[in-house]
């Protein structure tokens, strides 16, 4: 293709959004309030993901070992369990420790009456997971090492944290393939709407020559075009708001900010700017080439 | 009906058109061409005329490959055109020019992009298209009009400026339907000076028209269409009534 046709096209693109006002105006301003909701959605699950995260990080498995068992054992136990992939980290408890924070944290000064170590077999490992789903695997494995005589876990944390994220996954999903499904639609018609307002054109240009590519390609163009946009908009206006969301509810529920902790818009932003601008030049790119191969046979 | 025939076969070289017992019939059923004949030689001018219904548009139409035949060859320029592959369509077309009866301009732009828009489709570059447009121009007349917009111009510069859009590519074949159709006399014999000049100078000239005053006057081949038949193919001819 020359480099003058490359322009032409470009230019005729361009055109083709100032010569249908009303409808590009439209298309623009629906996509923009699709990517805006789509960026909203991605903020907010970004956001839960994140405290989920922050969550699934503080729940444990507690490995205890077999009375009389030798330290070489533990430190083989403990091999073991650090080698597993689904192990974030571990540390080891030992009955000292273990007696020692029961006390502080249930006891307090009455703690001191005992001479003894009362949990003289508490010792243990102190699991953390990459992922809670793996709790239940782990824990089977766990039990079947010699050496190991409980293991203890939060079943009740561990589900429920699995069942919300997938359920997030599932809601985002369906709802992100709607919002494209509408996109791709209303570009579609804009797209229509301008081949039939230039049918005349459209039918000189195939009188005199026009390929197919050449015909098509303004079209395509000319949605590429709306898609970008119609994303660029949604963006400025999240990052605008976004902070100012942040501060409203840190100031407004300071007992959330303290047990919740939220993700900053440049993080945020390294996901929905590509994503975004991804989203809408393929919602335009699609919307179109299916529009223009379907009325337009050239 | 016997047809009449007043012409001696063209020298198959030299032929640029060639219709052999063609036919077209429409989803209908209606036949819109009978068992047509038609031989056209390179650098010919020739009349198709005939009443409303006659099959000039069905023709013209079959020429430019925007409808195929039902039965029978079309070749026009060495292109089989019951065979043509889609993708060879443009190419084809790029050596054809069309002239409407209602000009079919652009109306947003203005007379220089309406012409250079012919050039930009077959993709010439900026420089050729600078040079091209200008001197086409010239030629029917409208130098010094190139910045007007259609509707600033009367029917006879807007047909002039049509004339120039389908020349510019330098066609080996103008195909003018109904070119003085909307036109006043004056007007309309400046449009077929024209393109008697532009026959003079090499391209072969299709004109269909109902212009009984011109075709008579102008002594050209004349070929009669009447119910889908070619019922007269005379060199010099005239415009036959219908009975």
């Amino acid at each position: 293709m020359r480099i003058s046709t490359l322009f032409y096209t470009l230019k005729q693109g361009f055109r083709n959004i100032f010569r249908n006002k009303l409808f590009s105006l439209a298309s623009i301003a629906t996509i923009a309030a699709c990517l805006f909701l789509f960026g909203i959605f991605y903020a907010i699950v970004a956001n839960f993901q994140h405290i989920v995260k922050n969550a699934e990080e503080g729940v444990s498995v507690w490995v205890f070992f077999d009375e009389g068992i030798e330290d070489i054992r533990i430190q083989q136990i403990g091999d073991m369990i650090a080698k597993r992939p689904e192990v974030a980290k571990m540390e080891f408890i030992s009955a000292e420790q273990a007696w020692e924070g029961f006390r502080d944290e249930y006891l307090g000064e009455y703690g001191d009456g005992f001479t003894e170590n009362p949990l003289e077999n508490s010792a243990n490992y102190q699991v953390y997971l990459n992922d809670v789903s793996m709790q239940s695997a782990l824990v089977t494995y766990l039990e079947s090492i010699d050496g190991v005589r409980m293991v203890n876990r939060s079943e009740l944390v561990a589900t429920t944290l699995t069942g919300v994220n997938a359920l997030i996954a599932y809601v985002s999903a369906g709802i992100i393939a709607i919002l494209l499904a509408v996109s791709i639609f209303l570009i579609s018609n804009t797209v229509a709407i301008g081949i039939s307002v230039r049918r005349e054109e459209i039918n000189i240009m195939k009188y005199i020559g026009a390929t197919d590519f050449f015909v098509r390609s303004p079209f395509v163009v000319e949605g590429i075009l709306i898609g970008l946009i119609g994303a660029a908009f949604p963006l400025g206006f999240i990052y605008a708001i976004y902070n100012v969301i942040l501060s409203y509810v840190t100031e407004r529920f300071p007992q959330l900010s303290e047990l919740l902790s939220f993700v900053s818009v440049e993080v945020i932003f390294n996901v929905l700017v590509p994503v975004s601008l991804g989203l809408g030049v393929g919602i335009g790119f699609l919307g179109s080439i299916v529009t223009v191969r379907r009325h337009l046979r050239v | 009906m016997a047809v009449k025939r007043k012409r001696k076969s063209p020298a198959v070289e030299n032929e640029i058109i060639n219709l052999t017992n063609v036919s077209k019939a429409y989803s209908t059923g209606a036949p819109a061409l009978k068992d047509v004949n038609l031989h056209i030689s390179r650098g010919e001018f020739v009349f198709i005329v005939g009443d409303s219904g006659s099959g000039k548009s069905t023709l013209i139409k079959l020429l430019l490959r925007e409808l195929t035949i039902s039965s029978g060859y079309i070749n026009v320029m060495g292109y089989d055109l019951s065979k043509i592959k889609h993708r060879k369509i443009p190419k084809f077309r790029r050596n054809l020019g069309i002239v409407f009866q209602d000009f079919r301009l652009l109306k947003d732009r203005n007379v220089y992009e309406n012409v250079a828009f012919a050039q930009r489709i077959i993709q010439k570059s900026n420089k050729e298209i600078k040079k091209n447009v200008p001197s086409i121009l010239a030629i029917v007349g409208l130098a010094g009009k190139y910045k007007a917009k259609p509707r600033q111009l009367s029917g006879g510069e807007q047909q002039r400026v049509a004339l120039a859009r389908a020349l510019v590519n330098q066609p080996t074949i103008l195909l003018a339907d109904e070119p003085t159709g909307n036109l006043d006399p004056k007007n309309s014999w400046e449009i077929m000076k024209l393109l008697e000049q532009i026959n003079e100078n090499g391209t072969t000239v299709i004109v269909v028209t109902h212009n009984r005053e011109i075709v008579n006057a102008m002594q050209k081949r004349v070929v009669t269409l009447r119910r889908g038949v070619i019922i007269s193919d005379e060199e010099k001819g005239g415009y036959i009534d219908e009975d």
